[in-house]
Parts: structure tokens; sequence; C-alpha cells
């Protein structure tokens, strides 16, 4: 894989016209960005209620995300740093406003004004802080109170997901991180997810996606689906020493394996009477 | 950009006490139709600084909007009232100006709809 974006240069810099170009009209990016924003204005927990709220979209970029906001039915205002990539979202005539500005900046909005706010694959460019004359915060003091943030972020490593955590924690946040598909590298995605005002039953956070086991955390996601836990990272797992089987691979065999590629987040057919039932000799 | 978020914009230009609300400054207003939607202008209504909120639209050529904000009940009832604020926060566009810091003066600029509100290496 190319090197990571943020080492390249700053974000107004790396998403110049072209970049911003090919970054829209990737269907692979787009289909990704899409579902990432869905997750994250799932993990928002808005009220179920019908009514439209003012969310902020931090890193707006091209409004990618900012489409999946309008079409759960809110309205909301979008931070980029890049003007090409607000261009194209002035092209696409997104339904939220847009701002140029720099997220470390301070957001310019009044507090307790905003019902929420989601950053999509953004605030990691905070951490490869260019600007020497400023250290960036991210300063959430729009959100109201109760109000959730929710930012996708792709930590370059351990140090740099602590780092992003401890600053949200230092600046009083309540939340932590939910992970969906820990084990597999790529379905692996995290999310930061900070309440404002003191921990409650109502700022309990969520469980990620794609791990068997016991939750220890309340799940207010009620009637999703099962088997969800919430897992920071588990690479240390001891590796089970399998006794190999010389006369081939078995039915037992290919349903452990079925199972293990689920838990990954793959696609799998359902376990049946027919699986690993023993072709014709033709196949 | 719209009243709605004008209304929400303060200026945090290092020094400032009160960067709100922002002065507007007119070139160019669009006006683009936007499905009233209740709910959401009464959820958004005890948000909005209405002071701020009658100003700009003033500013933005827009005179149907009382000086003195109603009561929340008078939303439920009074429906031209209703499309009024719903056109002044949503429909009205501020495509070309600036917006002014209401302490040091210091202008951003709007374009295309978007305001730039990025700070120079001294104001941060």
């Amino acid at each position: 894989m190319s090197s990571r974006p943020e080492l390249q240069a700053p974000p107004e810099i790396f998403y110049d016209d072209t970049e911003a170009r090919k970054y829209t009209s990737s269907s692979r990016i787009a289909e990704i960005q899409t579902k990432l924003s869905e997750r994250a204005l799932e993990l928002l927990a808005l009220p179920d209620d019908g009514v439209p709220r003012l969310l902020l979209d931090i890193g707006c970029g091209s409004g990618l995300s900012g489409e999946t906001i309008t079409e759960n039915g809110h309205q909301w205002i979008g931070l980029d740093i890049s003007h090409s990539m607000l261009n194209v979202a002035l092209e696409k005539e997104v339904e939220g406003d847009l701002l140029l500005g720099d997220m470390g900046q301070g957001l310019g909005l009044r507090p307790g004004v905003i019902d929420g706010a989601i950053s999509i694959s953004a605030v990691q460019w905070l951490c490869n802080a260019d600007k020497s004359s400023h250290e960036p915060r991210l300063r959430l003091k729009c959100l109201a109170r109760g109000a959730r943030a929710v930012l996708q972020v792709y930590p370059e490593n351990l140090a740099q997901r602590e780092l992003i955590l401890s600053y949200a924690m230092r600046a009083g946040f309540a939340g932590g991180v939910v992970v969906d598909f820990p084990h597999s590298t790529k379905s692996r995605k995290e999310y930061l997810v900070l309440t404002c005002g003191p921990p409650s039953l109502s700022t309990a956070i969520p469980n990620g996606k794609g791990e068997d086991g016991e939750s220890c955390s309340d799940d207010e996601s009620s009637g999703e689906e099962e088997n969800r836990t919430v897992c920071i990272s588990d690479r240390h797992r001891p590796r089970k020493k399998q006794k190999i089987n010389k006369r081939g691979k078995g039915r037992e065999w290919v349903l452990r394996k079925k199972e293990q590629m689920r838990r990954k987040g793959n696609v799998v057919p359902p376990d049946t009477k027919y699986t690993a039932r023993k072709r014709k000799a033709r196949f | 950009m719209r009243l709605l978020t004008h209304n929400m914009l303060s200026s945090n230009i290092k020094g400032v006490t009160n960067g709100f609300p922002l002065r507007i400054e007119v070139e160019k207003v669009v006006e683009k139709q936007v499905e009233i939607n209740h709910d959401f202008l009464m959820n958004i209504f005890p948000k909005i600084d209405w002071k701020a909120f009658f100003d700009a639209s003033r500013v933005m050529g827009y005179v149907e909007l009382p000086e003195e904000a109603p009561e929340p009940s008078v939303l439920e009832s009074d429906l031209e009232f209703l499309r009024k604020f719903h056109h002044a926060l949503l429909e009205l566009h501020l495509e070309e100006g600036a917006l002014v810091c209401p302490e040091t003066g210091r202008k951003f600029p709007v374009n295309k709809g978007i305001p730039n509100m990025l700070l120079h290496e001294d104001e941060v």
C-alpha cells in the first residue's frame, strides 16, 4: 500500500484539484465513505423521533459523508481545509452549508448549538501538524449537552490512537473507541465516540461489530444483530497448535474455516446439510 | 451560506472575547427553495439568537421577520410566521460578500457561498 496521505503533504496541498477529483470519482472510495458515514450516524445515537437535527461534518471534503447525512433527513454544516474538495462539493450541490476552515484552529461555532458531529477519515490529519505556530486541538464546545461526536479515524499506529483518545479525555469528554471487525486488517474500522457532559447511562458506548464473546458495556442499541462486542486490539491471541489431518480436509475443517471467515466480517454462505458434502468425481 | 449557519458562526481570532455575531456585507444574495419541515424549525428555534438573526435577515434584504422573537407556542399555531422563519433561515443564501468580526473588523470573505474562515498565523 502506498504511503499514507498524511505523510506526504498537509491536507490543503494534498487535496488539490486532481486529487479531489480522483477521490470523488472513485466509486470504491465513495462506497467506503458512505458505509463509514452511515455507521457514524448510527453511533451518534440520535433520538429516533423523526426530527431533523443540525449536525457538523468535520473534514467534510467533497461532501460524500454530508450526502449521507442529508439522506438521513438532517441538516448539516461542513468544514474542510481544502478548497478543491469543497469545490467538488459545490458541483455536487450538497444540501449542507460549507465552511473553508482548519479544524485545528477552532471550529468557530457558538457553544451548545450542534446536535452531533461526525468526522470521516479526517481527524488523523491533525496528528501531523505542519503549522508549527500552534498545537492543533479539536475543540468541540459547539456540541449541545448530551450530544455526541463520532470521529472515524485511521490512526497510524497505537501511539497515535492513544494520543487522540487522551486529548479527548483531558478535554473532559466521556466516551471511548468502538472498533468494528477488530481482527481483520482489511475490514477493521475505528470510531472515537465522545459525549459532552458527565458519563451516564445514556453515554455508554455501543458495541463494535464482528466478534464473538461477552460484552461488558451497556447495550443501548437494542434489537441489533447478535454477537457484538467491544474489543480494542487483540493481536497477541495465542495461536492454537493444530494436529494436521493427513487424510484431507473434512467437514469439520470446512465449518471451522467458514466460521473464521464470518468472524472476519466476510459474506459466507450459510451452513447446510450440503456443506462439505462429497461431490461427484467429475468435480 | 444560509442564515442558519451564520447564526452559529463566531469569530475565534485570538484575543476576541465575543466574536458573535459576525456582521454581514452583502454582494450577492440568492434564493433557493427548500421544502419546509416543521419539526426541524421547532427544534432549532430555541437555539437561534433572534437579534442576530433579525439583523442578518434585514441586511440580506428580507424585512418580513418580527423584531421580537415570538413565544415558542406561536410556532405551533402561526403557519404564516413559520413560513417566514423557514424562508429567512434556510432559503436565503449569501453567495458573495464577507463576514466581519465585530471586535477586530477582520473580514472573512464569502465566495460561491463558502465563507473562508481560515485564520492567519498571528490570529490563532
